[in-house]
């Protein structure tokens, strides 16, 4: 073993005094963005004398994480998030001396959507927070969600059972749905849950535990594994992006969220409540370092538009105002500071 | 130590006993022949849902539907400086070229809702192919050819039958202009149903019609050979030191105890020390196959040497005995006849250790290596991808044509596999010697 650790040691300090500057951009972060993000990687490289950007996965930790490990080219240039950076995380970059820009590119809708042969949910946000929620008011009390079927919330819904496929937790869009549905909409709406909590102690972040009796089935990473079974299952529901409700849509049909249908215009305009923007963070130390990072930029502008491929792709784009204002930051390059995040 | 039989049995009786047994054991016996068939029949039977599976799914991904366009390779448009070289043709109107041709096609389209319509039928890498085309055929120019372009992964599905006619326009992908247009192609015969350039000679792409797995191909190709020139020569030294010079010693066995629970650590752990090793501190960059040569390198290592230990275990000693006998050196009696006796089972487990390599995502995820890459990589030190990572990425994207890509990719990769494991049964089969 030593003679391996001692060989390959000796190898890796050969080569890392031959290594070279990066010539290609290097971006990381959320699952939710790299579709997006490899679209327009893919775009710029079709330019002859640019090479194309490598887009790595990971969550969007990873990105955020990733951009403020440090500077030099080791490191990656662009960090893609669903979610924004919060003040913890940015401490983090001021630490090591990252200095970034935030951008954003567009929004994302979460969808809960079932087969065309199922019933349509029409369903308001608090009674879906009440069907997941892992523990729900009862008789003043937070009590282990006892609600079998859809009708036992509400006559009104469906007399099937409840069972839902979604992402497991180390999703980004399980955690913004656990944040938008479960805790804003039901937790901290509902009189009886902000009673129930408070009796109990507890805050209202308790709230984004998803049930584990069955109900709400966790189906891995890959949102096309649940639009497989919702083809198969019609009376099951699925969560996952409206991406790919947009490219499924002969077959899958969204649910009716407090009277509004998932569609471009509806998450675009925000009427749609349950949908979360997605942004990228460039690092302002490897500007004019590794070459095409302001390219890269100048990229997402050109096909960011309510016509461009992006949208074709199941992007929500930002409106005209704040398209405007982003595309103003890629040249302007602001600093984030802790006060922006508030 | 008694050593008669206590039982106090006649030897009658005890022959009684056993004809009565005799039945009784043919039936445990049957019942145990039975067990393992049906063992053998359930791993078969789940080999041929899988390939079933696979087949049955790939085999469509290895095609795809073109179209036939006849453009017009206007030198003034394509070519404005005319030189004739990737500079002077990247300023070329190459997809107003190919979207004039299909106008053509289509009888000449009026309005610019239609027209949208139109353009929404070809691959948007349509303007890119005829560029490669003029590039390696610069003696068309200014003349009329047919050339065939990849329709949209929209409308592939479509032809595919997989989105129905009888679905309200609201609800699919593919707009009733579209489908007229569509039929209108068919009616002419421009559209064909071929094996996929794209998919073998195309790299990574997010256009499902576009994208293929030469990119990624390449990657595994150049990964595995620095996994080998690593792996091999390390594994092989270790393995007859350890067998043939090392003392029998407390150190040699700790030695030989870790090997073994190296064989056992899960590969995401490799991953992990290729970052904290290679990248961090030795500042290589992400993404390369260099770096996941490297760690592959480390993750095989324990499998090449048990083998390797194994099959030098293999020589009889009577050789060794024979060699030293006639005065060869021990170094003698080693490189000219145990390596060379050993060397087919060193193989064999080398080529299984690739194999095994070649299946890995997972310890590539911490060195970068899962990621979207267009560029084919030209050497180990430009960012590359591997085969599995592609088929893991393709998996998931939204668009529905990718699942047919995903298929055919597997596809390939078993291919390579099966070539592997075959090459490892040949040598053995080979090169082998029994004693």
């Amino acid at each position: 073993m030593f003679v391996r650790i001692a060989t390959s040691a000796a190898l890796a300090v050969a080569m890392s005094t031959t290594a070279v500057a990066r010539d290609y951009v290097s971006i990381a972060g959320s699952s939710t963005v790299l579709p997006f993000a490899t679209i327009v990687a893919e775009r710029l490289g079709r330019n002859y004398n640019q090479k194309t950007p490598v887009v790595e996965s990971g969550g969007s930790s990873v990105g955020k994480k990733g951009v403020c490990d440090g500077i030099g080219t080791e490191f990656i240039d662009i960090g893609n998030a669903s979610s924004r950076m919060k003040t913890k995380e940015l401490d983090y970059c001021e630490k090591n001396g990252v200095k970034l820009t935030e951008i954003k590119v567009g929004y994302d809708g979460i969808v809960v959507a079932n087969s065309k042969s199922g019933e349509q949910l029409k369903i308001s946000l608090l009674n879906l927070g009440k069907a997941l929620t892992a523990e729900v008011a009862i008789d003043g009390k937070m009590v282990a969600n006892p609600y079998k079927k859809w009708s036992d919330i509400d006559s009104s819904l469906p007399d099937t059972e409840i069972r839902v496929y979604g992402p497991p937790t180390t999703s980004g869009t399980r955690a913004s749905y656990a944040e938008i549905v479960n805790e804003k909409a039901y937790c901290k709406k509902d009189s009886d849950a902000k009673a129930a909590l408070k009796a109990a102690g507890k805050k209202a972040k308790a709230c984004r535990a998803m049930r584990t009796d069955g109900a709400y089935v966790e189906a891995g990473e890959q949102d096309n594994l649940i639009v497989q079974k919702l083809q198969e299952d019609t009376k099951a529901y699925g969560i996952f992006g409206f991406s790919y409700l947009d490219q499924n849509s002969d077959t899958l049909q969204g649910a009716e969220l407090s009277g509004v249908v998932p569609t471009f215009d509806a998450i675009g305009d925000g009427s749609y409540k349950a949908s979360r923007a997605l942004y990228f963070y460039v690092k302002h130390q490897h500007l004019g370092v590794v070459p095409g990072v302001e390219e890269y930029m100048a990229e997402w502008v050109k096909h960011w538009g309510d016509d461009g491929i992006l949208a074709d792709a199941g992007m929500i784009p930002l409106g005209g105002e704040e398209a405007a204002a982003m595309k103003a930051r890629m040249t302007d390059l602001p600093v984030l500071v802790a006060s922006d995040l508030k | 130590m008694s050593d008669q039989v206590s039982l106090g049995l006649s030897p009658e009786r005890a022959a009684e006993r056993v004809a009565e047994s005799i039945s009784f054991r043919k039936r445990r016996e049957n019942r145990f022949l039975f067990l393992g068939k049906s063992a053998v029949a359930v791993a078969l039977g789940f080999l041929v849902l899988l390939f079933a599976g696979i087949l049955s799914k790939g085999i469509p991904g290895l095609f795809q539907h073109y179209v036939t366009l006849d453009v017009q390779l206007d030198a003034e448009r394509l070519d404005p400086s005319g030189q004739g070289t990737l500079e002077s043709l990247a300023d070329g109107d190459f997809d107003g070229v190919v979207r004039d041709a299909l106008y053509e096609a289509l009888g000449g389209p009026t309005g610019r809702k239609a027209k949208r319509q139109a353009r929404k039928l070809i691959s948007s890498g349509s303007g890119q192919r005829l560029m490669h085309h003029v590039l390696d055929n610069p003696d068309q120019m200014r003349s009329k050819v047919a050339l065939q372009f990849a329709v949209d992964d929209d409308v592939d599905t479509f032809l595919r039958g997989l989105i129905s006619r009888d679905t309200p326009e609201a609800d699919r992908r593919v707009s009733d202009q579209m489908i007229s247009y569509i039929d209108l192609l068919q009616a002419k015969g421009r559209i064909s149903y071929e094996i996929s350039d794209y998919l073998f000679f195309g790299s990574a792409s997010r256009d499902a019609e576009m994208a293929g797995i030469r990119g990624a191909l390449v990657g595994s190709i150049l990964t595995l050979l620095v996994c080998i020139v690593i792996a091999f020569p390390l594994g092989v030294a270790t393995a007859v030191y350890l067998e043939e010079m090392a003392p029998k010693n407390r150190f040699t066995e700790i030695i030989e105890i870790n090997i073994n629970n190296l064989a056992a650590v899960p590969s995401v752990v490799f991953g992990i020390m290729g970052l904290a090793v290679f990248i961090v501190i030795f500042g290589m960059p992400r993404s390369i196959p260099l770096v996941g040569g490297i760690v592959l390198a480390l993750m095989t290592l324990p499998t090449i040497i048990i083998s390797s230990r194994a099959s030098i275990r293999a020589v009889p000693p009577s050789i060794r005995d024979a060699a030293l006998g006639v005065g060869a050196s021990k170094m003698q009696t080693i490189t000219h006849h145990v390596l060379p006796l050993a060397m087919p089972g060193m193989l064999t487990g080398t080529i299984i250790g690739m194999a095994q390599a070649l299946g890995e995502t997972a310890p590539l995820l911490m060195i970068g290596m899962v990621a979207f890459i267009v560029d084919v990589p030209s050497g180990v030190t430009e960012p590359g991808t591997v085969l599995p990572v592609q088929i893991f990425m393709w998996a998931d994207f939204a668009e529905r044509m990718f699942i047919q890509k995903t298929s055919a990719a597997i596809i390939v990769l078993l291919a390579f596999l099966i070539s592997m494991n075959a090459a490892a049964i040949f040598l053995r089969k080979k090169l082998e010697r029994r004693w």
